[in-house]
């Protein structure tokens, strides 16, 4: 009897995918999991992803993480302590209402205070807001501070009509998803999908037509082989976050595009230069060394030199990364691109290391997580042969990225891997390699305890430069001054790549965000 | 029987106190859930502010000691990941793993007790071999793989099943379920072939080894003497009475099936209540883990009892609560 009935389903099956190809619905697989469409709750890339299609920020970023107009037209630095922003006209919000100021003071104010909310640290420097006219805002800021601009691109606005009093779970349900974005909100099924419909009257729509897909699905489906089981059974349209090992087979298949960027996540090693005796650091016998090997300029750059990045790039990563010289990668502001990836020379790494006073080389652990980025715990393996080639016996010790975190933030790592994504320099820096400073919030991540006066004051002096390009070229020295410092040891730039039906083509992201109103049919 | 059941749920208040403590303190011992909760742009202020908000700053004692306050209450709190109460995140996804589980068991006993008691019958003709050896792989090939070749085959290659996610959903009394329609009954083939598998097996094994065991018994050759027909002899007398083992080992599993069946709802993406679990684990989210382990506890709890009493009804030997007369 129940195999009667599993036929019968089988049979039905056959007639069914035939019916949705009718409307232009467009199905994406997700690779990671939506915790809430709360736009102001956690600053995740799946959630943020959701966020992007049913809102607008007021400053928007393009393929090349550089900023671009959004629902503010222009904006500009009025004096040292005042912003400037020019919204754009004629904008409505989903429910028909039409999108003022005010709503953007109300989403500025609502960051702030949501509770467990991660998006404070993008409003905290504004300390007076100014509604000139129904289209143009002013924020104040206490002291001159250049980033008010990239931080607003972090912040979506929402209704105050629609999201007074609203909790994340008057998003989920759908009540307070009144946003000005292509798409409208339908509906949120948590673990399982999103679901989407066309905003007819988007702004954004050219030649006032706006994006094919009238209906946008997004599945959730963290298991690769699962997702990619679903885009050649046709199941799936388009999928994000391809697994290294299946990209060659799919580039053979012929129903399957591939479209790929360089992405903003680099990879790249922390190693302790502060403490005197950093844990794990030894000779080979196992005693305890004199003087921590990580504070001789020679020993870094010799590990570096150790490194043969262009293999882990195209036998690791199966041509899916590009070698770094920077921490940042090469479309983001601030960019160093002056920079050369250091070459593999074993020979010079022992050299420098004899001189270095270790010609026998010593013994340490190598951390990373295993669980968190591409063949992460592949990259820790390799690196830590490549070390015992020029004479360094690296143990390594890899664990799920939650034990990982707490671990390396207490200081138990002297050698730590860790990836990092941003669209702009002085940021990455700012938390990666600035004398650790919890008044001004530098050096959150700063585990190599790396301290540079010098790359401290240019960081300062970048975030109080309104002009840009000045802006620019002070990030650059700073990146420069930390790199050539070995400050980390930059290891490679993941690529995105996302994988479609041949008749789809998506304009990739080095943010590695899936845009659906990006997604055309060829 | 009443002070039975009254004495076995006074147990389980103990097992889920003492259950809520070890989590509680292995949590702690992995690490801290700011780590992974926060925001990578967040400086230390900030990370100071969520330790503060979370409840996290206060040494565990203290925490747990908030935890037994609200737990009291019925609040197991709010999940640090999610921001919705824990309890009802888990309550919101157990229909659909309930349903998976529940088709998947279904699956195993329709199909197993039959097989089994035909491979016990005729155990050297060519079908009882083949049951055997097919039981064999069923509970060797592990989980992930079959998942993946069962999508690879039905879904990749002919085209006949959806390869993952659950169907559209009709409410039934409140809750939602996906058998009543055909595309449901479509997507749900797979993920409850490929959870049935092990169980399958499982029971074959075990119906076989009581068939054949049974078949040796006095009163089966009493019966057939009689000149019982052979059809109730099988079905009315081997079968009852092979069944208490078996009936034993069904509650079991279907306890471990409810709690993890992550692998399949991983493959499949079924959007059910085991992948929060490994997921919760992953973020350190404690009280989600907590509140789903309590609520597991309170399921075996409850199918342990289900079972013992379902003994007294096969077996009329069997009473519970009394000690002997």
């Amino acid at each position: 009897m129940p195999q009667r009935v599993f036929f019968l389903a089988c049979a039905l099956c056959l007639v069914l995918p035939a019916h949705f190809a009718v409307a232009a619905a467009l199905r994406i697989g997700m690779a990671a999991d939506v915790t809430s469409v709360d736009p102001h709750h956690q600053n995740i890339v799946s959630n943020n992803n959701i966020g992007w299609h049913v809102f607008d920020a007021l400053v928007h970023v393009d393929e090349n993480t550089r900023l671009i107009p959004g629902l503010a037209v222009s904006w500009r630095a009025l004096d040292a302590t005042t912003w400037e922003f020019r919204l754009r006209q004629g904008v409505k919000f989903h429910d028909g209402t039409a999108f003022t100021a005010d709503d953007v003071v109300f989403s500025l104010e609502r960051a702030a205070r949501v509770p467990n909310g991660q998006f404070a640290s993008f409003v905290q420097r504004i300390v007076a807001k100014q509604v000139v006219d129904a289209h143009t805002l002013r924020v104040k800021t206490a002291t001159a501070y250049a980033m008010i601009p990239p931080d607003l691109n972090s912040v979506f606005i929402v209704s105050r009509r629609a999201a007074a009093n609203a909790a994340t779970e008057d998003f989920n349900n759908g009540r307070a998803m009144v946003g000005t974005g292509p798409f409208k909100f339908v509906r949120f099924a948590r673990g399982d999908r999103v679901e989407l419909a066309r905003n007819d009257a988007y702004w954004g729509n050219e030649k006032g037509k706006g994006t094919p897909w009238e209906r946008v699905t997004f599945r959730i489906m963290p298991s690769d082989p699962a997702r990619l089981a679903a885009l050649l059974a046709g199941d799936l349209d388009l999928i994000e976050q391809i697994p290294t090992a299946d990209i060659s087979r799919l580039r053979a298949n012929a129903r399957v595009k591939i479209e790929q960027k360089v992405s903003w996540r680099t990879i790249f090693f922390h190693l302790d230069q502060g403490r005197d005796h950093p844990p794990s650091l030894a000779d080979k016998s196992g005693k305890p060394l004199a003087a921590n090997p990580f504070k001789d300029p020679r020993v870094k750059l010799a590990l570096s030199k150790a490194i043969n990045r262009q293999a882990i790039v195209e036998r690791l990563m199966d041509g899916a990364a590009l070698p770094a010289t920077n921490v940042v990668a090469p479309p983001v502001f601030g960019h160093a691109s002056n920079l050369k990836p250091e070459r593999f020379d074993p020979d010079g790494a022992k050299k420098l290391l004899a001189e270095a006073g270790f010609p026998g080389g010593f013994a340490m652990t190598l951390a990373a997580p295993n669980n968190r980025y591409v063949n992460d715990e592949q990259i820790a393996q390799a690196v830590a042969q490549m070390f015992a080639r020029v004479g360094i016996n690296a143990r390594v010790e890899t664990m799920p990225v939650n034990v990982y975190l707490s671990k390396a933030r207490a200081g138990e790592f002297a050698f730590a891997m860790l990836g990092w994504g941003s669209y702009s320099a002085d940021l990455a820096l700012r938390a990666l390699v600035a004398t650790p400073d919890a008044q001004k919030g530098f050096g959150a991540w700063n585990w190599s305890r790396y301290s540079n006066a010098g790359v401290d004051v240019l960081l300062e002096r970048a975030f109080s430069t309104l002009d840009e390009k000045k802006r620019e070229a002070l990030a650059r020295e700073a990146m420069t001054a930390a790199m050539k410092d070995l400050a980390v040891i930059p290891l490679h730039h993941q690529v995105a790549i996302w994988a479609m039906r041949k008749a789809l083509a998506y304009a990739a992201r080095t943010d590695e965000y899936t845009f659906a109103h990006h997604v055309r049919e060829r | 029987m009443f002070v039975y059941i009254i004495r076995r749920l006074m147990q389980s208040v103990l097992v889920l106190f003492i259950m809520s403590l070890v989590v509680f303190v292995g949590v702690f011992a992995i690490g801290n859930p700011i780590d992974i909760l926060i925001n990578p742009q967040a400086d230390q202020e900030e990370i100071a502010r969520a330790t503060r908000s979370l409840g996290l700053d206060l040494p565990l004692a203290e925490q747990y000691w908030v935890f037994l306050k609200q737990a009291a209450h019925g609040d197991l709190g709010n999940s640090f990941a999610f921001n919705v109460p824990a309890i009802q995140l888990i309550l919101e996804r157990m229909p659909a793993t309930l349903e998976l589980a529940a088709s998947a068991m279904l699956i195993a006993i329709v199909l197993g007790i039959p097989l089994g008691l035909w491979a016990g019958l005729k155990p050297d003709s060519v079908a009882g071999k083949t049951i055997m050896t097919g039981s064999i792989l069923g509970f060797s090939l592990p989980t992930f793989w079959v998942g993946l070749m069962l999508i690879m085959v039905f879904s990749v290659y002919l085209g006949w099943l959806p390869s993952s996610g659950r169907g559209p959903t009709t409410e039934v009394f409140g809750v939602a379920v996906s058998f009543l329609s055909w595309t449901g009954l479509a997507h749900l083939a797979l993920p409850a072939a490929n959870l049935a598998l092990f169980k399958l097996s499982l029971i074959i094994r075990l119906t076989r080894a009581g068939t054949r065991e049974a078949l040796q018994q006095d009163y089966v050759k009493f019966a057939r003497a009689k000149g019982l027909s052979d059809a109730r002899v099988i079905f009315v007398h081997v079968l009852k009475n092979i069944l208490i083992p078996i009936v034993t080992v069904i509650g079991l599993e279907f306890g471990s099936v409810i709690a993890f069946a992550v692998v399949t709802e991983s493959v499949f993406a079924w959007p059910g209540m085991g992948k929060l679990l490994i997921d919760s684990i992953n973020m350190l989210d404690r009280p989600v883990i907590v509140a789903y382990l309590c609520i597991i506890v309170m399921l075996f709890i409850f199918i342990n009892l289900a079972v013992d009493l379902v003994y007294s009804l096969l077996d009329p030997r069997v009473r519970v609560g009394e000690t002997g007369r």
